[in-house]
This record gives structure tokens, C-alpha cells and sequence, in this order.
């Protein structure tokens, strides 16, 4: 007789292990075409899975076959016009005519590459694998939104859906048999008298009769003794202890000045989009502050941030101010890691640029776990960069980072947050 | 539809959606129909899953469990790929030869498919796993899950000791020298838990020691190498190169050889059936066709069952010419259905040319001569057999020359009475493995040298090695733990070297 399984519900996704090594031997490969990837995506689906190809090639498995060459002789179907001996042109190769069937699959196969996609959360962890915020302290304790629930033993308390069932029974196996020891003593004692008692006399005999009731009695008792009791009830404690976690600060200081040309300002975006990502979804604990700035600074929501189209004149002083005052005013209380990220073209007002780069290193620099400069041109440096890299060699959380274009913008990033082993 | 049939019985139902009653009531009737037959099967068990974990189990092989390795990954997702654009359905069934023998229904599948199913699977596969000769004697039907099983648990226990990494590095060397690693002529043992478990332990140890041995027999100075007589390692050459790895290989550690040992097993229980593809798939599609047919004539089956059937079994076995784009050589499916048909003919209905063919069965008890081919033949020799001049014809077969030689390729024969042998002749050993796939074997250890392995390529119509070899000769280097020489022996006789391998094995171990 045929057995008929449902395997339907069971073991989904077995081959997921499969695929995760899949993914791991070719972490290089993959990263490199998310990271091509990236260039030729708009900032909206920066965050969406991706179809990756890898050349067919770093991923073959060789074997022993035969190549191209030497005598073969096959057979097809449908002969429409030939005859015995008939001398036929080679066909270009990987016609369907010519070689064996074997090599002309392999032929055709051969170099295309393979491609399969991945989900979004495989594609950000290829993304941001490896990377951290530097410097990040974990002091303070401060702000605990998070508590994580831990069993504790067992009280004698709590709300029904708690109770132990095994150890509430077993205390109430226990107290049945101490409450009921005295009386069992006794009864065991009287049922020895009635035996002897009942040898020698007749069953109605009054004293046989007087132990019977006794006996009766004590059973009532015993049976009186409850079940289970409030008494016995025990409950599975849980306690919730705080968790630990850091939080931090980033800002976000973007040049939207007229010499930032539409070109500049999305490569600005995409790198911030990039960072707001990788923060998000690395730390929970994250604030992060969106400056931009041309001649006056602005704090701005996250929609403004990337998405508004105001221009003006340079002066990237005024937005370290803005930083710094809100830095003073709001997260210099001792628990706050404390990150700054800026981008510009470089193309300051002359005379701002010292300022600047006072600003930067007395004011701001002190406090900061890491401040990044990421200056956006595609030829020489300009002022700002200029200035600022007087300030590199006194401050070792100050890090500058130049990119030409869109192809720049990952490794810079990369290179930038790439984690530090301690 | 013909008009006469008396229609006898109430036919089953036929919904678009399935459910279990009805699966049991279309196999009961199979089953009975089947038995009519005299087909011999293991006893079936079916299971109904999902396309998700149809993919899983292609992208393994088709086995219900396997090891862990990146391969599987990477075919499960391409088969995910092709499936989710829609540019490739994913097979109806896929049957395991074990005892019983699982079929795996998709639950996407119409009634109608699943009874086709089980027809093709759990009768047509199933039988031919039971009857036919080269499965009998090279696999081990009632121990497979069980080996696979081990395999998994054993693996996934190196990885824990040795890490991953460096167990993937040694399975995918084991898996580019699957094809030569199987006994091609030699009966492999049995498989069994229980003994592979027991076993392990102590092979592991005495392997061990032989291969210290045989490294104790280099003698400490060179000088007297000249006294000793030329001896030659491994006397006779060897076929099986997993195999004379696993035993010789002189620095893999024992759980090392455990693991190539595992693989050339798994490649070992593929091996028949890469030989009977077309008789296998044709087996189970005669099948198919003859039983569901044989309930419709009892009145059994509804029409519009029929018409769905007959859609799938024809788009199943169809043929394209050779000029069309959608070539892609001989449809198993086709070839096999054409032959078992023809076959059926033969016996049943001979004509003149049949008897001059055929003179044994022409006229025969179809059953009888079906058992008889199912059992004793494989592609090579079931073509060579019994392909007859109708089937050539029908089919058009042609054969073409191609020398690389020649300017021009020529046909050398076509489905005429002149061309009927020959074409046959190439085309059974088209399906000969032997011819197929490139002849290597282990030519000799230097013993007294650097332990160097040579491999011999023998050249087959002067038809060479494709580029690839070279990745795999490092593969067969990293296995050996020294350098691997390639030779090619020309038919002229002439031996020339391919390729050198050298291996330092503190490298391979540090990356």
C-alpha cells in the first residue's frame, strides 16, 4: 500500500545553509558587484535587493571532459536533405550542426555570467559587513529604553499563565504527605489492631465496630487534606534586566552652495544616504543631526536633507557653528559618542577656510569621537581641503577623504568606517 | 474518441485541485493496473511538497538529505532564477531509487499531473530502479538515506573540528574528479549504517597504516635505489582515481579519507543512471502512457483528464529537428518512449523487415521480452540492441563525421537500408560513457623520486582534453600532497606531458 507524507510544512528553506556558504565563498565577488551596484542606483531604492552577477568563470566546477578537436561523429534528428557521403561546411562554432551535443552546451554556457539575486537584507549586510562607527565608547549606560527578560527561579506569586506546574504539584505532593503523616501513622496502627482483633472475634463485635469508625474517621481526614492548595502554587519568575547600549550622535553636514553642481550634490546624498543607512541599521541608539549649509547654516529634517533644492554663496564656517552650538547645547553631557561627517567641493570663501578649520580643531574636534571631511571634486584639491590638512597630523579622530564621482563613493566609505580590530 | 467503448465504471473524479483521498483513489487504480502488468516495484512512499522544496532537493542532487556544500547553493540559485522569471518550469516529480522508493509531488500540480506522476515515478522509475541490472549491482537501494545520512553527520562533524573552510576546500577537489571516480567494472560493496559507523574507526586506522607502510619502503639512501628492480605503483593502472587517493594518498589524515570516500560513494550511486537515461526515461513514459490509457479504456478516467494528460505527454516527448533553434540533441524522453513503443510492436505486430531484424522477438510476449530488455541492458547496448529501422526512420536520424582534419564535415550515414547499422553503431556509442567522457587513469607513483603521481590521458580519436583539466590536476595535487604529472598516449602510441602540477603542501595548508 502507497504512504502518502505531507512534507509541505516541514523544513523550509533547507537549502539556506547552502546558500549562506554560497554567499561566504563569494563575498569578494558579490561585494565588488554591489559595490558597482551602488554607483548606478538612485538614492530611493539605494536600500532594495540586488541582482548580482559574477563571471560564470571564478565560479565553475571543473571536471575532466574532452575539448574542441580530434574525431567526432554523431547523430541527429529530422534529416531534411542529406544523403550518405554528402560533404557538408562547418558551421560557425556553437552552431547547432556541427560538434557534439556535450561540447556545444558547454560551449554555450562558457563565459556568461551568473546571476541570482539577493534580498535586501543580504545585500546591506554585504554592504556594511565589516564596518563601525570608530572610536565608539560604551561608558554610558545612559537612556535605558531596552530590558531583556531572564528567568530567575520561582516565586510564590504571579499572574496565572506563569505557573509552574512541576513544582507547584511536586509542593503539593509534599505538604499532602507531611499534613497526612500523623494521621497515617495512626491509621496503619489501628488497621494492625482491627486485623488481630477480627481473628479472634466476630465482625459485628462492638470494638471491631469502634475501630472501624476510627479508621473512618482518620480516612476522612485524610481525605479532607486538599489536592492542591494556593499554598503550593509556584510561579516561573522572569526578571528584566536593563540591557546595555551606547548612543551616539551623527552629523550630518551637507555644501549645497551654487558650486555644487547637480552632479556633486548626488554624490553628496548618496554618501550620506549610505551613511544613514549604515547607522540606522547598525546602532539603535542613534541620533543623527542634518545640517546643510551655504552661506547660512540650517538644521533640517532628513526629507529637506536629501530631497530640497536650495542653493546660495559658500561660507562652510557657518554650518561648523551651528554644529558646535548644537553639539554644546544639547549632547555634551558626558553621554553621547559624538560623530560629525561633512561634505563639500572644497570651494570656500577664501578667507573662511582658516576659520574653519579653528573652528574644527578647538571647538569641535575635542569632543567628537570621529569627524570625517569628505571633499567631492573631480580635479585638485581645493581651499578647504587645504586647510583642513594641516589638521591631520594632531588629530587622530580627524580623518579627510576625496571623491571624483559616483565609483568613489563605496570604497571611500569603506575606508572610512572600516572596522578597526582593537 | 471512439464510440464502442463500453464504459464500465464510474469515472474518477478529475478537479483541478487534488487532495489526498483522491491521490490514493487514482493510485489504487494505478496500482492494480500496474500489477496486471507484472510490474515489480519497491513499495512506494509519496510526499507532497512544496516548489521551494522541490528546488531544495534538485539543487541537492535529488536526494532528501545531503551534505552541506557551496555547489548546492549556487544550483539551487540558478534553478530559483529560471523558475521565478518563468523561463523554466520545474520538473513534475523527482523519483529516489531507494527502498521504498520516494516520489516527491509538487503541490502545484494538477490531479491530472499527479496521477501522471505516479505513473511515470512510483511505477515507471520505481520498476526499472528494482529490475534493471546495473542499479541492482551498483547501488544499494535499502541503504542510500541511511549512507546519506551518516555522510551529513560525519561532515558536519569535521566541520566543527577542522573548520569549515578547510572541509569545503577539500570537498570541492573531491567533487572535480567525481566523474573519475567510480568503478566503472568492479562491483562496490554494500552500503550500510550500521557498518559504516562500526567501521569508520578501525578503516581509518588501518588506512593509515598502510599508507605509512608503503612510504617504509623508500629506502633511506639513494644510492642503493640503482641495486633495487624498477617497481612499478600501482601495478596495474587505475581507473578510479577517488578510490586510489582515498587508499594511497600519502598525507591525507583519516577524516580526510573518510570524506573522499564519501564522495566517490555518492558519485558511485549516480553512475547507473547517468548510463540509462534514455531507457529509464523511456521506460517511465511507456509506462505512463500504457497504464493511464489502459484506465481510460475502463472507463476510468474523464476526457478532459485524457486531454490534459496527453498535452503534457506529448510536450514531454517531443523531438526537434536538428535546423530548429530549440535543439538541443536527442530528447531522452522521445527516444526512449519511440523505442519501448516500437519494441511493444515488434513483438505484437511484426511486418518482413521487423523478422529480418529482429528474428528473436519479433512475434515474442511483449511482457516477457520488456522484462528482459529492462533488466539486462543500459543505453549503450539497449540502443545497439534495439533500435530498429522504423524508429531511425521516424526519427530521421543522420549521422555526421566531423574531423578536425577535414575542410568539409560528411554525413556518413542516413536512415536508409544502407545507413541503418552505422547510424545505430554511432549512436550507441554516443551514450557509451567509455567514449564519452575522456579515459584517465593512474599511471604511476615515483616512489623512489618525488613521490610524484602521473595521471595518463588515452587519446580516443585524437580528441584532447579540454582546458579545464588543468584546474583539476591542482585539485588531484591538493589531494595528493604532491606534484601531479598529465600525460596524453597518442593512438599512435606516442606519450607526451601535458602538464606538471607542483604542490607545496605548507602553502595549501596556510590558505
Amino acid at each position: 500500500m502507497v504512504r502518502i507524507i505531507d512534507r509541505r510544512f516541514d523544513s523550509r528553506n533547507k537549502s539556506a545553509v547552502n546558500r549562506q556558504r554560497f554567499m561566504r565563498r563569494f563575498k569578494g565577488q558579490i561585494r565588488k558587484a554591489v559595490a558597482d551596484a551602488i554607483a548606478g542606483r538612485s538614492i530611493k531604492d539605494l536600500d532594495n535587493g540586488e541582482s548580482v552577477s559574477i563571471p560564470a568563470r571564478d565560479l565553475s566546477e571543473p571536471q575532466f571532459h574532452h575539448g574542441k578537436g580530434g574525431v567526432w561523429e554523431n547523430v541527429f534528428t529530422g534529416n531534411d536533405q542529406f544523403s550518405s557521403g554528402d560533404q557538408i561546411q562547418r558551421p560557425p562554432s556553437g552552431g547547432g550542426g556541427g560538434s557534439g551535443k556535450g561540447k556545444a552546451s558547454k560551449d554555450g554556457e562558457g563565459e556568461d555570467d551568473f546571476v541570482f539575486n539577493l534580498s535586501r537584507e543580504e545585500f546591506l549586510d554585504v554592504f556594511f559587513d565589516d564596518l563601525a562607527l570608530p572610536n565608539l565608547v560604551k561608558t554610558q549606560l545612559a537612556r535605558i529604553s531596552e530590558y531583556k527578560t531572564q528567568r530567575a527561579g520561582f516565586t510564590n506569586d504571579g499572574t496565572p499563565a506563569n505557573i509552574n506546574v512541576v513544582r507547584s504539584l511536586r509542593g503539593a505532593l509534599g505538604r499532602r504527605l507531611a499534613l497526612s503523616s500523623p494521621y497515617q501513622g495512626r491509621l496503619r496502627e489501628l488497621q494492625r489492631q482491627l486485623e488481630e482483633l477480627l481473628e479472634t472475634r466476630p465482625d459485628d463485635d462492638p470494638e471491631v465496630l469502634q475501630l472501624k469508625d476510627e479508621i473512618g474517621i482518620l480516612r476522612a481526614k485524610i481525605e479532607a487534606i486538599p489536592f492542591i492548595d494556593t499554598f503550593d502554587l509556584r510561579y516561573n519568575n522572569r526578571i528584566k534586566i536593563p540591557k546595555p547600549t551606547t548612543q551616539a550622535v551623527m552629523f550630518c553636514i551637507m555644501d549645497v552652495s551654487g558650486s555644487m553642481d547637480e552632479e556633486k550634490k548626488a554624490t553628496a546624498k548618496r554618501f550620506f544616504m549610505l551613511l544613514y543607512l549604515f547607522l540606522i541599521r547598525t546602532y539603535e541608539h542613534i541620533e543623527v543631526v542634518f545640517i546643510r549649509h551655504h552661506t547660512i547654516a540650517k538644521e533640517v529634517s532628513e526629507e529637506d536633507f536629501f530631497h530640497s533644492r536650495e542653493s546660495g554663496g559658500t561660507v562652510v564656517s557657518s554650518a561648523l557653528e551651528m554644529m558646535r552650538d548644537i553639539l554644546h547645547q544639547r549632547y555634551l553631557n558626558g553621554a553621547w559618542n559624538i560623530y560629525g561627517a561633512q561634505a563639500s567641493d572644497g570651494d570656500n570663501w577664501e578667507n573662511d577656510s582658516p576659520h574653519c578649520r579653528e573652528l574644527l580643531s578647538d571647538t569641535i574636534l575635542p569632543f567628537v569621537q570621529h569627524f570625517a571631511y569628505i571633499e567631492i571634486t573631480p580635479g585638485e584639491p581645493q581651499n578647504l581641503w587645504r586647510e583642513y590638512e594641516k589638521l591631520t597630523g594632531g588629530h587622530p579622530n580627524f580623518a579627510l577623504q576625496h571623491i571624483e564621482g559616483l565609483p568613489d563613493i563605496y570604497p571611500v566609505f569603506r575606508e572610512l568606517f572600516r572596522k578597526k580590530l582593537a | 474518441m471512439s464510440t464502442k467503448r463500453v464504459r464500465r465504471k464510474q469515472p474518477l473524479p478529475s478537479p483541478g485541485e487534488w487532495t489526498f483521498e483522491l491521490i490514493e483513489a487514482y493510485h489504487a487504480e494505478i496500482d492494480r493496473v500496474a500489477r496486471e502488468f507484472g510490474l515489480d516495484i519497491y513499495p512506494n512512499q509519496v510526499e507532497m511538497i512544496t516548489s521551494e522544496q522541490m528546488m531544495d532537493a534538485y539543487s541537492s542532487v535529488g536526494m532528501p538529505v545531503n551534505y552541506h556544500h557551496w555547489s548546492f547553493g549556487k544550483s539551487f540559485l540558478h534553478t530559483e532564477k529560471g523558475y521565478r522569471r518563468g523561463q523554466m518550469g520545474l520538473a513534475y516529480e523527482i523519483v529516489i531509487n531507494s527502498n521504498p522508493c520516494i516520489a516527491y509531488l509538487m503541490e502545484e500540480n494538477t490531479m491530472t499531473m499527479q496521477a501522471l506522476v505516479i505513473a511515470h515515478a512510483a511505477y515507471g522509475h520505481n520498476s526499472f530502479f528494482k529490475g534493471n541490472y546495473l542499479f541492482r549491482q551498483w547501488t544499494s537501494a535499502d541503504a542510500i538515506i541511511d549512507y546519506l545520512l551518516f555522510a551529513r553527520n560525519f561532515l558536519t562533524e569535521c566541520e566543527e573540528r577542522h573548520g569549515e573552510e578547510e572541509v569545503e576546500l577539500l570537498l570541492d577537489s573531491c567533487h572535480a574528479l567525481m566523474n573519475v571516480g567510480v568503478d566503472r567494472y568492479k562491483r562496490p560493496a554494500k552500503l550500510s549504517l550500521t557498518k559504516e559507523l562500526t567501521r569508520q574507526r578501525e578503516r581509518a586506522e588501518y588506512l593509515q597504516s598502510q599508507v605509512n607502510d608503503l612510504w617504509r619502503t623508500l629506502p633511506a639512501h639513494q644510492t642503493k635505489t640503482q641495486v633495487m628492480e624498477e617497481r612499478r605503483f600501482p601495478s596495474e593502472p587505475q581507473e578510479n582515481l577517488l578510490y586510489f587517493i582515498e587508499k594511497n594518498a600519502p598525507l591525507l589524515e583519516p577524516w580526510q579519507r573518510e570524506v573522499v570516500r564519501i564522495v566517490r560513494k555518492v558519485s558511485q550511486y549516480f553512475f547507473p543512471q547517468r548510463q540509462t537515461q534514455v531507457m529509464n526515461e523511456g521506460w517511465a513514459t511507456f509506462w505512463h502512457y500504457t497504464l493511464l490509457n489502459t484506465l481510460y479504456d475502463e472507463g476510468l478516467l474523464t476526457d478532459s483528464f485524457m486531454m490534459e494528460f496527453l498535452h503534457s505527454h506529448t510536450n514531454v516527448i517531443y523531438q526537434p529537428s536538428y535546423n530548429e533553434p530549440w535543439y538541443r540533441g536527442i530528447n531522452p524522453y522521445a527516444l526512449g518512449f519511440a523505442m519501448w513503443t516500437d519494441l511493444r510492436r515488434i513483438c505484437e505486430n511484426p511486418g518482413d523487415e521487423d523478422r529480418r531484424w529482429f528474428p528473436d522477438i519479433a512475434g515474442s510476449n511483449w511482457q516477457e521480452t520488456f522484462d528482459f530488455a529492462m533488466r539486462n541492458f543500459k543505453d549503450e547496448s539497449f540502443i545497439a540492441q534495439f533500435l530498429s529501422p522504423k524508429v531511425m526512420r521516424d526519427f530521421r536520424l543522420f549521422a555526421i563525421l566531423d574531423d578536425d582534419k577535414e575542410s568539409k564535415m560528411q554525413v556518413s550515414a542516413i536512415h536508409d537500408e544502407a545507413g541503418y547499422r552505422r547510424v545505430r553503431e554511432i549512436l550507441s556509442d554516443n551514450y557509451n560513457l567509455g567514449s564519452r567522457e575522456p579515459n584517465l587513469q593512474v599511471w604511476n607513483v615515483d616512489l623512489r623520486g618525488d613521490r610524484s603521481l602521473t595521471l595518463r590521458h588515452q587519446a580516443y580519436k585524437r580528441r584532447p582534453l579540454h582546458g579545464e583539466s588543468e584546474e583539476v590536476l591542482k585539485h588531484v595535487a591538493r589531494l595528493w600532497g604532491f606534484a601531479v604529472k598529465l600525460e596524453v598516449t597518442h593512438e599512435d602510441g606516442r606519450i607526451e606531458l601535458l602538464k606538471e602540477t607542483r604542490q607545496d603542501r605548507r602553502r595549501t595548508e596556510g590558505s
